[in-house]
C-alpha cells in the first residue's frame, strides 16, 4: 500500500498531447477515480503510473519514491485490463499463480494464495479451468484476483466492468469496492460512466482533454462543478447565462432569463469573485414541476412540457421556457405531467452553483 | 444430440470443387506415377509395360538412395530450424511494431515473389561467387588476396534456402502473433516477468501454432526441391528431388523416376501426417463433429 503522486506530468505521442498536466495525488488507501470522456488520456496516465508508458516529463512518486525510472516488473503493481488479458494457454490457477512465481513464493504458499484469492472473489474451485471456460464476468474476478494476489502497492483498474452487462456491472461494483475497503489497497479506477464513479469512489478525478478538470469527493464535484464541463459531464445539468446585478454580505443578485432576479448564497458561488456575468448551474433533478409558483426561496418561470422520458418513478421532462429548454427529473406524484401542459419550473435559490462566465 | 449425429451433406457440396480438383490433379496422376513404377526400363526412353519390382528392389537395396534420403532429412531440419530462428525475428517486429504503414512491410516480404524464384537463386552466384560482391569487397578492403570460396557447396544451399523459403515462415508467425491479444505481454510484465521472461511465458507458447505450421510448410518445400541445390551445391550437394531430375531428364529412366516420385510423396505425406498429428493442427474432425 502506498501513496501515488503524479508532479507536473505530460505525455505528448509524436503531435498528440495524450496528458498535457497532471498534478495529483491518490492517498494511501483510498479508492480514487479518473472520470472523463473517451480520449480525454485516462488509460495513458494510468500506463504511466504502470510504467507501460514513459512521461515526456514530469515524475511519478509510488510511496513517496520517484519510479519514473524503475521498470515495469519492479514497480510491483497490479493492473486490471478493460479486456480482462488473462493467459489463455492457462488454467485460471497459473493465471493467478503467475505473479508469485517472480516473487520466490513457494510451492505450497502459492496453492494457499490462489486459494485465498479466489475466495476473495467468490469464485472457489475454478483453478483447474481455463479463461475461455469462464463467463465475462467470471473472467473479469479472475483478472481481479491475479493483480490482488501480489499483494500490489497500488491496484490499477483500467474500466473494468466496461465489458460486462448493465446487471452484472452494478454487481460488480459493489462487489469491487467491498473487496478494495477489506483489502485497503490504494486503488486508481478509470471509467467514463460518471454513476460508477459516484457510487464507488473517495475521490473523483474528472479529466477533460488531457486535463483535470477537477478533483474532490464525490458530492462535491457533483454539487460544486468546477467549470461547466464537469457540471454537465456528471449528470444532466441546466447553464443558464445570468449577469450579476448585485452582491451583498450573503448573496449575489443575478438577473437570469425568464426567472428574473435569482439570490444565489455566496458559498455556492466561491468560484465567481468579481465576474460581471457568469453560468447558473442547475441540476436536472433540482428543477422542479408544479401547477403554481413556488413560495419564497424560491423562483419561478413559466413553461410548456415538450417531452417527456417516462421512467417509472421518475419522468425526466424537457420544457420550453421561451427561447431555451430546461430538463427536470422529478418524482412523480400521482400522475406525470402531460405534453402540452402549462406548468411552473420552480429552483431553490439555494439549489444551483454559479461559474465564472469563461469556466 | 441425436440430430448432429445425422449425416450432413452440406460441408460436402463446399468442398466438392477442391476434391475434384485435387481428385483430377493428384490423385489421378499420381496412380498412372504408381503404375508406372513398376514398368520395366530397357534403355534410354524405352520402357516395357510390366508388373515387376525391379525398381522398388534398387531403391530398397541401393545405399546411393537411402544416403539421398538422409542427406535430404538433415538438410530440411537444418533449414526449417535456422528459418524458425531467423523468421521469427522479423515476425515479430512486424507484428509489434506501432509503424503506421505495417502493410508496407508486408508488401516487403511478399515483393520477392513478384521475381523468379530460379532468378532470386541465381543473384547468389553474383553475392557469394568468386567475382561476386562479398569477395570484391573483401580483396578491395586487402582483407584477402584470393577469394574466398563461399559457393556450390552445403552452405550456399542453405542459404538459397532460406532466402527463398523465409517469408512463408515470417508470414505464418505473422499471423499466429498477430492474433494475440496485445495486453498479454503488458500484463505478464506488471506481474512481474522481464521482457524476455514475458516473452517466453506467453508470446512464445502463442505463437507456437503459427510457428509449426511455418516449420512444416518450409520442410516439405525443402525436401521437395532440387532446382536449389542444382544451382548453388556441388557435385555431392544433392537432395532426393535431384535423383528424381536426373532419373527422368538425364538417364531418361521413366519407372526409376516414377519410383523415385512416389517414395518423396509418401515420405513427405508421413512428415505431415504425424507432425499434425502432434502439433494437434489436425482439427478436421472437430470441425466436422
Ligand atoms: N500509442 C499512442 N499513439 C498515439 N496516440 C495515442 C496513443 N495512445 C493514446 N493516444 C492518444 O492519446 C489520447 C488519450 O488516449 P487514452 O487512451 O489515454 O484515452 P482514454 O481517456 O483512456 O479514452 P477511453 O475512454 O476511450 O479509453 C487519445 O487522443 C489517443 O488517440
Ligand atoms: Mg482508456
Amino acid at each position: 500500500m502506498a501513496r501515488v503522486d503524479l508532479k507536473n506530468i505530460k505525455k505528448s505521442y509524436g503531435a498528440v498531447q495524450a496528458v498535457k498536466q497532471a498534478d495529483v495525488t491518490f492517498e494511501e488507501g483510498s479508492f480514487t477515480t479518473l472520470l472523463g470522456p473517451s480520449g480525454c488520456g485516462k488509460t495513458t496516465l494510468l500506463r504511466m503510473i504502470s510504467g507501460l508508458e514513459t512521461p515526456t516529463s514530469g515524475d511519478i512518486l509510488v510511496g513517496g519514491k520517484r519510479v519514473n525510472d524503475v521498470p515495469i516488473h519492479k514497480r510491483n503493481l497490479g493492473l486490471v485490463f478493460q479486456n480482462y488479458a488473462l493467459f489463455p494457454h492457462r488454467t485460471i490457477g497459473e493465471n493467478i499463480a503467475f505473479g508469485l512465481k517472480y516473487r520466490g513464493v513457494s510451492k505450497s504458499d502459492t496453492a494457499t494464495k490462489v486459494t485465498e484469492a479466489l475466495d476473495i472473489v467468490r469464485l472457489p474451485g475454478v483453478e483447474d479451468r481455463y479463461p475461455t471456460q469462464l463467463s465475462g464476468g467470471q473472467q473479469q474476478r479472475i483478472a481481479l484476483a491475479r493483480a490482488i494476489v501480489i499483494e500490489p502497492d497500488v491496484l490499477l483498474l483500467d474500466e473494468p466492468l466496461s465489458a460486462l452487462d448493465a446487471n452484472l456491472r452494478e454487481d460488480m461494483r459493489v462487489e469491487l469496492k467491498a473487496i478494495q475497503h477489506r483489502i485497503g489497497v490504494t486503488s486508481i479506477f478509470v471509467t467514463h460512466d460518471q454513476s460508477e464513479a459516484l457510487a464507488m469512489s473517495d475521490k473523483i478525478i474528472v479529466m477533460s482533454a488531457g486535463r483535470v478538470e477537477q478533483v474532490g469527493a464525490p458530492e462535491e464535484v457533483y454539487n460544486n462543478p468546477a467549470s461547466e464541463f464537469v457540471a454537465s459531464f456528471l449528470g444532466a445539468s441546466n447553464i443558464l447565462e445570468a449577469k450579476v446585478i448585485s452582491k451583498d454580505a450573503k448573496n449575489i443578485v443575478l438577473d437570469a432569463p425568464h426567472f428574473g432576479k435569482i439570490p444565489v448564497p455566496l458559498a455556492q458561488a466561491q468560484r465567481m469573485g468579481d465576474a460581471p456575468s457568469g453560468k447558473l448551474v442547475i441540476r436536472a433533478e433540482k428543477l422542479r414541476l408544479a401547477d403554481k409558483p413556488g413560495d419564497t426561496n424560491t423562483v419561478s418561470a413559466n413553461g410548456v412540457v415538450e417531452a417527456v422520458d417516462y421512467q417509472g418513478q421518475i419522468a425526466r421532462y424537457f420544457v420550453r421556457v421561451g427561447d431555451i429548454q430546461l430538463q427536470a427529473l422529478n418524482m412523480i406524484e400521482s400522475r406525470p405531467f402531460a405534453i402540452g401542459a402549462e406548468v411552473s419550473v420552480v429552483l431553490k435559490t439555494a439549489d444551483c452553483a454559479l461559474l465564472p462566465a469563461g469556466a | 444430440m441425436a440430430e448432429s449425429k445425422e449425416f450432413d451433406p452440406r460441408p460436402w457440396y463446399l468442398l466438392a470443387p477442391s476434391m475434384l480438383a485435387i481428385i483430377a490433379l493428384v490423385v489421378i496422376p499420381m496412380s498412372f506415377i504408381l503404375v508406372y513404377s513398376f514398368y520395366e526400363n530397357i534403355d534410354l526412353a524405352i520402357d516395357r509395360v510390366a508388373f515387376q519390382f525391379g525398381n522398388w528392389q534398387e531403391l530398397l537395396t541401393d545405399s546411393y538412395y537411402h544416403t539421398a534420403i538422409w542427406k535430404t532429412l538433415r538438410l530440411s531440419i537444418i533449414v526449417t530450424v535456422l528459418a524458425a530462428v531467423l523468421g521469427y525475428i522479423p515476425a515479430y517486429f512486424i507484428a509489434m511494431t506501432k509503424y503506421r504503414h505495417k502493410w508496407l512491410l508486408l508488401l516487403l516480404l511478399i515483393l520477392p515473389f513478384w521475381v523468379s524464384f530460379i532468378i532470386r537463386t541465381l543473384s547468389w552466384i553474383h553475392i557469394m561467387g568468386n567475382q561476386g560482391a562479398i569477395n570484391g569487397i573483401l580483396m578491395w578492403l586487402g582483407l584477402t588476396d584470393t577469394p574466398v570460396s563461399m559457393m556450390f557447396n552445403e552452405f550456399a544451399v542453405i542459404v538459397g534456402f532460406i532466402h527463398v523459403f523465409l517469408p512463408y515462415m515470417i508470414l505464418n508467425i505473422y499471423v499466429s502473433l498477430e492474433g494475440i491479444d496485445e495486453n498479454l505481454e503488458p500484463a505478464a510484465r506488471t506481474l512481474g516477468a522481464t521482457p524476455w521472461q514475458a516473452f517466453r511465458e506467453v508470446t512464445l507458447p502463442l505463437s507456437l501454432p503459427g510457428l509449426a505450421a511455418g516449420s512444416l510448410l518450409v520442410f516439405v518445400l525443402t525436401g521437395g526441391s532440387y532446382v536449389t541445390p542444382l544451382i548453388l551445391g556441388g557435385p555431392g550437394d544433392f537432395l532426393f528431388g535431384n535423383l528424381i531430375y536426373d532419373a527422368v531428364v538425364v538417364e531418361l529412366n521413366w519407372p526409376m523416376g516414377a519410383t523415385l516420385s512416389f517414395t518423396l510423396l509418401v515420405l513427405l505425406g508421413l512428415v505431415v501426417a504425424l507432425y499434425s498429428r502432434l502439433m494437434g493442427m489436425n482439427q478436421l474432425s472437430k470441425a466436422f463433429g
